[in-house]
């Protein structure tokens, strides 16, 4: 069981995790709007989540927390 | 150490250094000052410390800009063309508060002008020598004792101030030999909890910056940092009286030039004239108020430089020009003899008859 | 169990870098060499004068700024004066390829046991994209408006391969931050600059080809692709130098 979690107040918004993601089950969440401003990324299935860390590796902002 | 030995200024300055407790050199070749650089290469490796050649001037300061994050008292050298390129390292070494030591033993200029002797940085050294608002303190030796004894006094004041202190001597300070007595140092040993020695865990991370990009928070880094120069001004500033009590005409001289004055004005002395002088030892802060005291007594002042006035406006500016100043001097690497000061002397008399 | 998190060296502070750009991810593989090793009391960073400047916000070590192209000389005051620090310098292209070009090069010579990380966007970013001595001949820029023209002003200065000329350096290498595999790549290779440092080897110097998508007028995921497509070619990724491999020393 992976545990994927974001910190949405630090995500710009930028999708390189969702182009990195190899099982494409990221996307931007267009219904929230952090403080900066930013849709961050959202988990969409997180039950097809690998934990390969592709996400986290390429975030250029920390954003990503991933556990087993 | 015992008696007195017979050392070069720049080996009595490079020696003094040692002494002080510097164990941090970094310099690069430029007459005429290499001996300090050439004795400390050898001196250095004696007492465990670091002699290092830099690539260029403006590295050497930024060298001596690490090593003073690192808490360590060091120090750099160079005669005027050099220390130029050194004025961005002086002004990044202001805006973050660290204590330096850095020697200019002057050469005549602009450009690459001559390896003789010459005084004409003094508006360049008193004046900060770089961007943005900030001071050195400036100690200016007129003999090769001097060359140690302020050397000394300089990583004293550099550390309790958290500045720059630069010794700005000329060719002729550093080159001629003289007896010096190194007498033992007791360096001000003052506590640096600033420093980048790395956390150990044990602490909060110290930043040595001068970059402040609220326009409010710089503001209050460049008012502390002047309200710590008016503590040197009113505690460091130091000056000799030469035949003041009585004098009509003060003569005004630091480095080599008071040499010359000194002989000057005892010569006038003997032919009955009331001559005195003032010797600046710090150039900053400059003798303001021993100057003031003096209108008050003297009909005439004399600027005795070499260089073109730079020094002359100091002393108009801290007599408000309640008396006449006037320039005595020779550029280019020519040195004042004291016929010529004391032919000036004469002058100065005449004309306040 | 934690498999991907932010390094402990590193603040809860926000970056200012914008968004997409991979300054981000080269803190934070130097955070991780620096976690792995143990070293955060014994660090000491020094940032450059360019979009990295304010990097000291982001680390929870002992830092300085330099000024522009002087990290390499400021460090190497921090390392004589204190041999037991870990010293280490984050500087942009214009700052070490330029500006910094001889402090850069004679740290080298010197064998300066320090560690170097060279961020090279190909870009001037914080000043707002003009051109870098790595711009890549035709690159637009803020000041190469028609493509950078090496008939009038030269052609880009690739480091590595200078650098590894030098018998000074103990380890020179090109990594990139543009994809999954080239970040762990890049990842092994910071955290090598800086063991080498702990065991005494002498300079190390790792450039890692990054991302200015702001001033690349492109998308983040353009920006990676470009990486890909322009940078790779012109500077290709390797290690060029490392002593301690048989055969070299």
């Amino acid at each position: 069981m992976i545990h994927w979690s974001i910190q949405a107040e630090y995500c710009k918004g930028c999708g390189l995790c969702i182009d990195a993601c190899p099982k494409q089950i990221l996307r931007i969440d267009p219904d929230v709007i952090n403080q900066k401003g930013h849709s961050p990324a959202q988990m969409t299935d997180v039950s097809r989540c690998t934990g390969c860390g592709f996400c986290a590796l390429i975030c250029p902002d920390c954003a990503i927390t991933i556990a087993k | 150490m015992t008696g007195p030995i017979l050392m070069k200024g720049n080996e009595a300055l490079a020696e003094a250094a040692v002494q002080a407790g510097c164990r941090y050199y970094f310099g690069y070749p430029i007459t005429p000052q290499t001996e300090i650089g050439a004795y400390l290469a050898k001196r250095m490796p004696e007492v465990g410390g670091v002699f290092l050649q830099a690539e260029s001037e403006v590295a050497a300061i930024h060298m001596l800009y690490g090593a003073s994050c690192a808490g360590k008292r060091a120090m750099t050298s160079s005669s005027s063309p050099g220390v130029s390129l050194k004025s961005e390292g002086l002004s990044y070494l202001a805006g973050s508060d660290l204590p330096a030591l850095v020697v200019n033993v002057q050469r005549a200029g602009p450009g690459l002008g001559g390896i003789q002797p010459s005084q004409s940085d003094y508006m360049q050294a008193t004046r900060g020598g770089g961007h943005g608002d900030f001071r050195n303190i400036v100690l200016a030796p007129a003999s090769a004792q001097e060359m140690a004894t302020l050397t000394m006094r300089g990583f004293d004041l550099a550390d309790k101030y958290r500045m720059t202190a630069m010794i700005l001597a000329d060719g002729t300070v550093g080159q001629m030999m003289e007896p010096v007595l190194l007498e033992p140092a007791q360096p001000l040993n003052i506590e640096k909890p600033w420093a980048l020695t790395g956390t150990q865990g044990k602490r909060e991370k110290n930043i040595v910056t001068s970059l402040y990009l609220s326009p409010a928070e710089l503001e209050g880094k460049n008012l502390s940092r002047f309200a710590r120069y008016a503590l040197a001004e009113q505690n460091e500033t130091d000056f000799e009286a030469f035949c003041m009590d009585d004098a009509e005409i003060c003569l005004v001289a630091y480095g080599i030039s008071a040499r010359v004055s000194r002989s000057a004005v005892s010569a006038a002395r003997e032919k009955g004239i009331r001559a005195g002088m003032i010797r600046p030892i710090t150039l900053w802060p400059f003798p303001t108020e021993a100057l003031r005291q003096a209108a008050k007594q003297v009909k005439q002042f004399l600027s005795v430089e070499l260089s073109m006035g730079q020094m002359l406006t100091d002393i108009e500016l801290a007599v408000r020009c309640a008396r006449p100043v006037t320039l005595v001097s020779h550029v280019g690497g020519v040195i004042l003899t004291p016929e010529e000061v004391l032919h000036a002397i004469d002058h100065a008399v005449e004309v306040s008859a | 169990m934690t498999m991907f998190r932010k390094p402990r060296v590193m603040t809860a502070t926000q970056t200012h870098y914008c968004p997409g750009c991979t300054h981000g991810i080269i803190h934070r593989l130097v955070g991780e060499a620096i976690d792995t090793l143990g070293i955060e009391g014994r660090s000491v960073g020094v940032a450059p004068v360019g979009c990295s400047v304010l990097a000291y916000n982001y680390f929870n070590l002992d830092m300085t700024i330099a000024a522009h192209g002087r990290a390499p000389a400021v460090a190497t005051g921090l390392k004589r004066a204190n041999p037991d620090s870990i010293v280490f310098t984050y500087q942009g292209d214009g700052d070490l390829a330029s500006i910094g070009m001889a402090e850069a090069v004679h740290a080298a010579a010197r064998g300066e046991n320090i560690t170097i990380i060279f961020v090279n966007n190909a870009v001037y970013g914080m000043t707002g994209g003009q051109m870098a001595p790595t711009s890549l001949p035709g690159q637009i820029t803020q000041t190469s408006p028609s493509g950078r023209d090496s008939a009038l002003c030269g052609f880009p200065v690739k480091v590595c391969e200078m650098l590894a000329q030098l018998d000074g350096p103990a380890y020179i290498a090109r990594v990139a931050a543009n994809s999954p595999k080239n970040v762990l790549a890049a990842k092994k290779a910071i955290e090598r600059a800086f063991r080498n440092q702990i065991e005494g080897k002498g300079f190390s110097l790792v450039e890692v080809l990054s991302s200015c998508p702001t001033n690349w007028g492109m998308s983040p995921k353009d920006a990676l692709g470009w990486i890909d497509s322009a940078m790779i070619p012109y500077y290709p990724l390797g290690v060029y130098k490392d002593t301690s491999r048989k055969g070299i020393e």
